[in-house]
């Protein structure tokens, strides 16, 4: 099954430690284990831009859509045997630690749902 | 057999229907030809082949092809059953889903139960409770919460989810006093796990907790009265339960700590010098905190019981003001349990723990 991971801060997680930092492993392991996947780090939200039409007219903003304590700083497209594979893979990826991990299963669009 | 359906079709409205079927074929036929040999596989045999017709006639997707092409080749054998409840069982006490829908999807997938006997055992409307279950089926297929049994090192932690549901609705049943369904049901389903992993300490330590705790369930409540544990009628408790109980007794993880301080009140020889220790084992928590704090009271007197909750930090849990003047009362300090009686009413939770504190406030008053 294809699901979608956000990769989200948290005031709460412990603080980031660059030495600390998995990523180059848990991508090396992810590549051996053959697991289809693709993702990386987006800029920081400082660093966004919204887009809205209304009325016809295109509004241009800067910043996020929404004021939120926690934002997206990463996100992965992976293809997982199931929902417990997928958590299993995701508790080993750094930001389940220094952040929190959100996983999405995409629409089945065969199945109509 | 619904569970056997599942993991072939990955479909559980189709194994629902299927199974349905099964079972009205079967109310046609075994009047007429006869109950078969082995009733299970018979009917485990028809919903199989209503599966496989239903699917033949959408076999136009390559995937449902696959299924069609795995089911001609199934043998269902006892082994295939028991590990497919098993999986059941795993799939919906599953961490991803919400606790009310764990708790439902069990009782309707592995008890067995309808929707309206468990909307009814949850007093919420039955449209309500479908909806749960639906939402709950969904959302197995749509995440793809996987039918099997985790992997070991994920085990420990996911068995101690399902060993939460079962306790959960063990309690559901054993508080509110009048549906005791409800305890018996998480009783017989307990039973079925301990069958599917035999010598599991864990799963042991929590039947023995229920049984110990059920066998008191006629003594406990009387004429809808509920009755403390030193002024229950023994002959009333179950003995077998208790037997039964004791012999599961391991030592192990919280379920058979929990079990052990069960069995010290089943024993009832006076003996309460373990139980401080006990608790101690299971360690934090209001509740277990307020339960030592009791334990302390009845190994060293109600001087020393009352000390000890005067020593727990704040807490709103609602039966401290209850335990604060059950001890109380035996010190004699009536005006002062009155006053903790009254504390304790205005915040006890069911009819029969209200009535009991109304009378021993009359009591102390009097």
């Amino acid at each position: 099954m294809k699901y979608f991971t956000f990769m989200v801060t948290d005031s709460a997680a412990e603080p980031y430690k660059p030495e600390e930092d998995t990523i180059a492993q848990w991508v090396k392991d992810a590549i051996a284990a053959g697991t289809e996947f693709d993702g990386d780090r987006i800029r920081p939200r400082e660093e966004a831009k919204t887009v809205r039409v209304r009325n016809g007219e295109l509004i241009v903003t800067d910043g996020p859509f929404t004021e939120a304590k926690e934002w997206i700083n990463g996100w992965g497209i992976n293809e997982f045997d199931d929902l417990d594979h997928a958590i299993e893979v995701m508790a080993k990826h750094p930001v389940a630690r220094f952040g929190q991990i959100e996983i999405r299963p995409f629409y089945d669009w065969e199945a109509g749902e | 057999m619904v569970s056997t359906l599942i993991r072939i079709t990955g479909d559980w409205s189709l194994a629902e229907d299927c199974t349905a079927d099964a079972f009205e074929k079967a109310i046609a036929r075994w009047p007429v030809d006869g109950v078969p040999d082995n009733p299970g596989a018979w009917l485990t045999t028809v919903a199989k082949n209503k599966a496989l017709d239903r699917l033949r006639r959408a076999a136009n997707e390559a995937r449902k092809l696959e299924q069609v092409a795995i089911m001609n080749e199934l043998e269902v054998d006892d082994v295939e059953l028991t590990d497919d409840r098993l999986r059941l069982i795993f799939t919906c006490c599953h961490p991803a889903l919400p606790l009310e829908a764990r708790v439902a999807l069990t009782l309707r997938t592995v008890a067995g139960l309808t929707t309206p006997e468990i909307a009814s055992a949850f007093l919420v409307p039955e449209p309500t409770m479908a909806q749960r279950l639906v939402r709950a089926q969904k959302k197995i297929k749509n995440a793809g919460i996987p039918y099997r049994v985790p992997s070991i090192d994920l085990l420990p932690e996911r068995l101690g989810g399902v060993l939460a549901v079962l306790y959960l609705l063990f309690n559901e049943g054993y508080t509110a006093v009048s549906r005791v369904d409800l305890a018996e049901e998480a009783i017989r389903l307990t039973r079925v796990l301990l069958q599917l992993m035999p010598g599991e300490p864990e799963v042991q330590g929590l039947l023995a907790l229920e049984l110990l705790q059920h066998s008191r369930r006629r003594a406990r409540l009387v004429d809808g009265e509920l009755v403390p544990l030193e002024e229950q009628d023994r002959s009333l408790w179950d003995q077998a339960l208790v037997d039964e109980g004791l012999s599961l007794l391991r030592s192990g993880g919280r379920y058979q700590t929990q079990a052990a301080i069960a069995a010290v009140h089943a024993r009832d020889d006076g003996d309460y010098s373990e139980l401080v220790a006990l608790y101690d084992r299971l360690g934090g928590g209001a509740v277990v905190a307020l339960n030592r704090a009791v334990a302390i009271g009845m190994a060293d007197g109600p001087e020393a019981g009352l000390a000890a909750i005067e020593a727990l930090p704040a807490s709103d849990y609602y039966l401290v003001p209850a335990a604060r003047a059950d001890f109380l009362r035996r010190l004699g300090r009536d005006a002062e349990a009155a006053e903790q009686y009254r504390l304790a009413l205005a915040v006890v939770k069911t009819d029969p723990e209200r009535r009991y504190l109304a009378r021993r406030l009359a009591e102390v008053e009097g």
